[in-house]
Formats: C-alpha cells, structure tokens, sequence
C-alpha cells in the first residue's frame, strides 16, 4: 500500500519535474536543430530538418569567428583566476584557522563584508583605468580573484580545521620551512576541498556575465556569456542560431556536472549545517 | 556582526610564539593585496564618488545631490521598490519550494537521482541563457507556455510585457534556475538530523504533518537561515537575469537598482551610478545585517 503511493508519487514528481525542469532544455535543443524559417515560430516542434551542423559553423564563424575568441579569452580568466584563487584563498585559510591573531576578527569581517557588500562598479573601473587594466584580460582575472576569494577562503578554512595539527607540527619539527609545510604538507590534504574551489569558482566564473560586461568591453575581449548578448541583437530573428549559442555555452557546465556533481553539491552547500 | 560564530574550532587559543611562527602572516599577503586593492579600494572610493558629478576625470562635489535624486525620481524609487520585491519574492518561494523539494527527495520516492539532477542543473547554467530562453517561452502570443495553457483553455498573461507582472516573472525564473541550489542545502541540513527524533515522534504518535512542523522545520532551521541569507542577499544584487530578460521593462517597471546603476553608467552619470551602489550597500547592510542576527538569535534559543 504504501509502496504503492510511493510509486504514483514517484511518477507524478517525475512528470512534473520533467515538464518544468526538462522541457525548456529539449526545447534549446529543437530550436538548435531547426532551420531558420522554422525557429521563427518558436514552437516546441521536431525540426523538419537536421541543421544543427549548419547552425553551429554559422553561429562559430559570426563576427569574424569572434566565438573561438571568445571561447579562449573565457577558458583563460577562467583557469588563471582559478587558480590564484586556490593558491591565495588556500594560504589565508590555513593561516586564519591555525593561528590566532589580533587580526583574526578584522580578517573574518572582511570576508563577510566580501560577501555582502555589492562591488563599486565605476570606482573600479576608474582604479583599473588608472593602472593600465582596464579591458584586459589581466584586470578581468584580478576583479575575479578579489570578487571570489570570501567564498573559497571560507571553504578552506572550514575544511583546513578539521585536518590534525600533528601532521603540519611533525614537519615543522622536521625543520621544514613554512612555504615547504604549506605546499608539501598542507596543500595535498586539502585536495579534496581545493578540487571543490575549483569546480564550484569555475562554473561561476565561466558563466559569469556581469563583470565582463563591466570591465571588458570591445569584441576582442568577449567572453562566451557577452556573445550571446551581442547575438541576442544582431539575430532578434534568428532563433535557432540564438539557440545554437545558449546550446554551445551550456555544454561546459554540462559536463562539470555530469563529472563533478558531488564536488558542486558539497561546495555550495557548505556551512548548511553548521550554519 | 556574526563575525564570532563564524570563528574557527576552539581550543586553538594557545598563544604560539608570535616572532617566527610556522604559520607566517604573510601569507595573508597576496590576497590581501588583490582584494584590498580590486574590492576595498573602490568601495571607500565610492563613498566619496558618489557625493560628486563625475566623468571619470574629474569629479565635482556636490554633497547628497546623487542621494536627493534617487529618492526624488520616480523610476529610481520604482527600482529601489522592486529591488526589495524582488529579493523577498525570490528567497521566500526558494525557502519553500526548495524546502518541499528536499524533503520529498529525502524520502522513499522513487526516481531520486533523476529528480536531483534535473532540479540542480538549471543552478550551472548560464543566467543569460535561462533568460533568453524564457524570453522567448513567455511570449504572449508565441511563447511555448501560453501555448500550453491556452490547451487547457486558459489565457496566459503577457509575462514580461504586463509592466504589473514583469518583475514577478522574472522573480519566477530566478527560482526556476535557483531553487536547486535551495533543495541541496536543505538536502543536506535534513540528512544531518538524528533519526532518533523521529524515532521518538513516532512512538509519541506524531502525524507526518505534525512531524515536518515540531520536528523537521525547527532542525533544519540552520539551512533555512543559509537558504534566506544567499537568495536574499543574491536577489538584492540581481543584474543578469533583469537585464537578459527585460532590460528594466517595459518603461521601468522591472528596473532594480543593479539594473539602474548599469543604466546610469551607461548613459555616463558616473556619480549617479555609484550613487546607486552606495544605496544598494546601504539597502542589504540594512535588511540583512538584522536578518542573519535574527535567525542567528533564534537558534541559538533551540
């Protein structure tokens, strides 16, 4: 009896979810396989055609192929600004969660402060003026680094607590230099966690479209999530190339979960249960 | 502020010997550079900023006149409205689709895997794609979900047209894209509480209602107050998705105060537009410094 409810209860979830959550994904597909007179209807209709192919080589040479650029110019603020973030944020919450200062407050209310506080768009863009980075991709990675490193520094330094003590004091005793410790010692332990930063920091930062839109203006510098906003215009009639585009940027985060679910669940629901 | 129970394990008080510790200071140094630099720099540079006429060469003072407008100008206060509507609509419905879903799939139901996957994907995917997408599926003439209602014989609105539901639309599609995040929170808050409380509650007799409401809800208050304090603070800076699906339209009637600020930068009203990021700082230090001592005071009393 029971079982039984369970089951038509399973099957109603899985409609439902299906039409909310599913739908509108079969739908980009469609729209990617269609041609163009019949994307313009915007119907949920099988393509009467396999243009997919077409659609995507004409969507990738647009704007003098500015997708393959703009596809690079993401793929590098995404891995250079990841990786300082797990360097720089890993160094800090090791630090913050062995060792008590005087500075652990100000420090924990920076971080707060770097959670809540909305970044100043314009003082920004001036200051990068002022030091030559501005629409470069230099400047893009610094703005990530700095915007990002409250949430990473908060996932090592959690994850850095719980790791003994004994392990990093056995190889100062040992006579190791601080830098040894951290980069020998403590950075292999924090694996797991540094595996989550990255996989959680690189979704978001790949996807990422204000900032860009903010400090990285011009079409050399286009990031994935600006040519879509550029092609949002320039094809108001062209829906399946427009889809083709969602579809092709959706592809990377797709995969991410496909091979990191657990890492992303476990990042983003970080300090749920401790609060 | 919180910034205590945010503070590392006890019992690492031990005052270590300051002068050659093994966990050296400077290694705070290059992130403290980056984010001083990139984050704290701007900020304090916007308080001054925003008291001035600006073109980015130079800058003349003239007080709280950027402040007067934003409370003066209709469409400014519309977008400070909307803001706090959009913030409130999108982490209340999160808190409880999000809750209802994490609790249907931590129970006996079939299917779980799929059903978690399919509500957390949206969370990875581009928020100008969603919002393109849903552009296009809210049509009112066109669009695929009018289309579907108009079968059962219902007429949709015009969701992104109606200046009156604009903004609630996009609300909408935020928690389409949002509420996976929500349910893994929850997912994971409900797993950490000890079966013996419902083992308890059932020898007591409690209803499965009675059991969500005195036993469920108060223990996964925890992620409830994660849950409240993200979308909250997450929906108060919202840009992406307004900007993706209707620009601030139609007239003003969706505009929030990121959208407004990205407006007036456009249109090269630097001090106006820094105005508006003093003003949305002033908005979420207001709502959501009392809001996580709140839920921080009431668990405490658990």
């Amino acid at each position: 009896m029971k079982k039984r409810a369970s089951i038509i209860g399973g099957a109603a979830a899985i409609a439902a979810t299906f039409v909310v959550f599913v739908i509108p994904f079969i739908f980009i597909v469609l729209m990617a396989f269609k041609d163009r007179q019949q994307s313009a209807l915007r119907d949920f209709s099988w393509p009467t055609g396999f243009h997919l192919w077409e659609n995507v080589f004409e969507v990738v040479k647009t704007r003098n192929w500015m997708m393959i650029t703009a596809f690079i110019n993401s793929s590098i603020i995404t891995v250079v600004s990841v990786t300082l973030l797990v360097i720089f944020a890993a160094m800090v919450g090791y630090v913050l969660a062995r060792r008590r200062t005087r500075w652990n407050g100000l420090i924990e209310f920076l971080i707060l402060a770097g959670l809540m506080v909305p970044p100043a768009v314009v003082p920004t863009i001036w200051l990068l003026q002022g030091l030559k980075l501005f629409g470069t991709l230099h400047g893009m990675i610094l703005v990530e680094v700095a915007y990002n490193l409250p949430f990473s520094i908060i996932l090592y330094r959690a994850f850095v607590s719980t790791i003994p003590r004994d392990l990093d004091e056995a190889a100062i005793i040992d006579g190791a230099r601080p830098l040894d410790v951290f980069f020998r010692v403590v950075l292999p332990l924090l694996w797991p966690v540094t595996v989550t930063n990255i996989v959680v920091q690189s979704v978001g930062i790949f996807n990422d479209f204000t900032n860009p839109l903010y400090y990285l203006p011009g079409n050399a510098n286009a990031t994935v999530q600006l040519t879509l906003y550029n092609f949002q215009s320039q094809f108001s009639t062209a829906y399946n190339l427009l889809f083709t585009n969602i579809l092709l940027i959706t592809i990377p985060p797709l995969l991410v979960f496909l091979f990191f679910n657990r890492q992303i669940v476990a990042g983003m629901t970080a300090g749920a249960v401790k609060g | 502020m919180s910034a205590s129970t945010m503070a590392g394990s006890p019992g690492q008080t031990e005052t270590r010997a300051i002068k050659r510790s093994p966990y050296p200071g400077w290694f705070f140094t290059p992130a403290a550079i980056v984010y001083t630099v990139l984050f704290l720099a701007p900020t304090f540079a916007s308080l001054y900023f925003s008291l001035t006429r600006w073109t980015l060469f130079d800058a003349t003072f003239i007080g709280l006149d950027n402040f007067a407008q934003f409370l003066r100008e209709p469409f400014l206060i519309k977008g400070l409205i909307n803001t706090v509507i959009y913030a409130v609509v999108t982490s209340g419905l999160k808190v409880v689709v999000g809750l209802l879903l994490a609790v249907m799939l931590t129970s006996q139901i079939v299917a779980r895997g799929y059903l978690r996957s399919v509500i957390f994907f949206p969370v990875l995917v581009s928020t100008v794609g969603v919002g393109i997408t849903f552009t296009v599926l809210m049509h009112p003439t066109q669009g695929m979900i009018n289309e579907g209602l108009a079968i059962f014989g219902i007429t949709g609105p015009g969701w992104l047209t109606d200046p009156n539901l604009a903004l609630y639309s996009v609300a909408l599609v935020d928690v389409w894209k949002g509420v996976g995040l929500a349910t893994v929170i929850y997912i994971a808050g409900l797993v950490a509480i000890p079966r013996d409380y419902y083992e308890a509650a059932r020898i007591d007799g409690a209803t499965p209602w009675q059991n969500f409401w005195y036993v469920t809800l108060p223990l996964c208050r925890p992620a409830t107050s994660t849950v409240i304090t993200l979308s909250f603070i997450g929906g108060l800076r919202t840009f992406d998705l307004i900007w993706a699906m209707t620009k601030g339209g139609p007239g003003f009637a969706s505009d929030t105060i990121a959208s407004v600020i990205y407006k007036q930068y456009q249109a090269g009203f630097y001090g106006l537009s820094t105005a508006g990021n003093v003003v949305l700082f002033i908005l979420i230090a207001v709502l959501v410094v009392p809001l996580t001592m709140f839920l921080n005071r009431k668990q405490g009393h658990e």
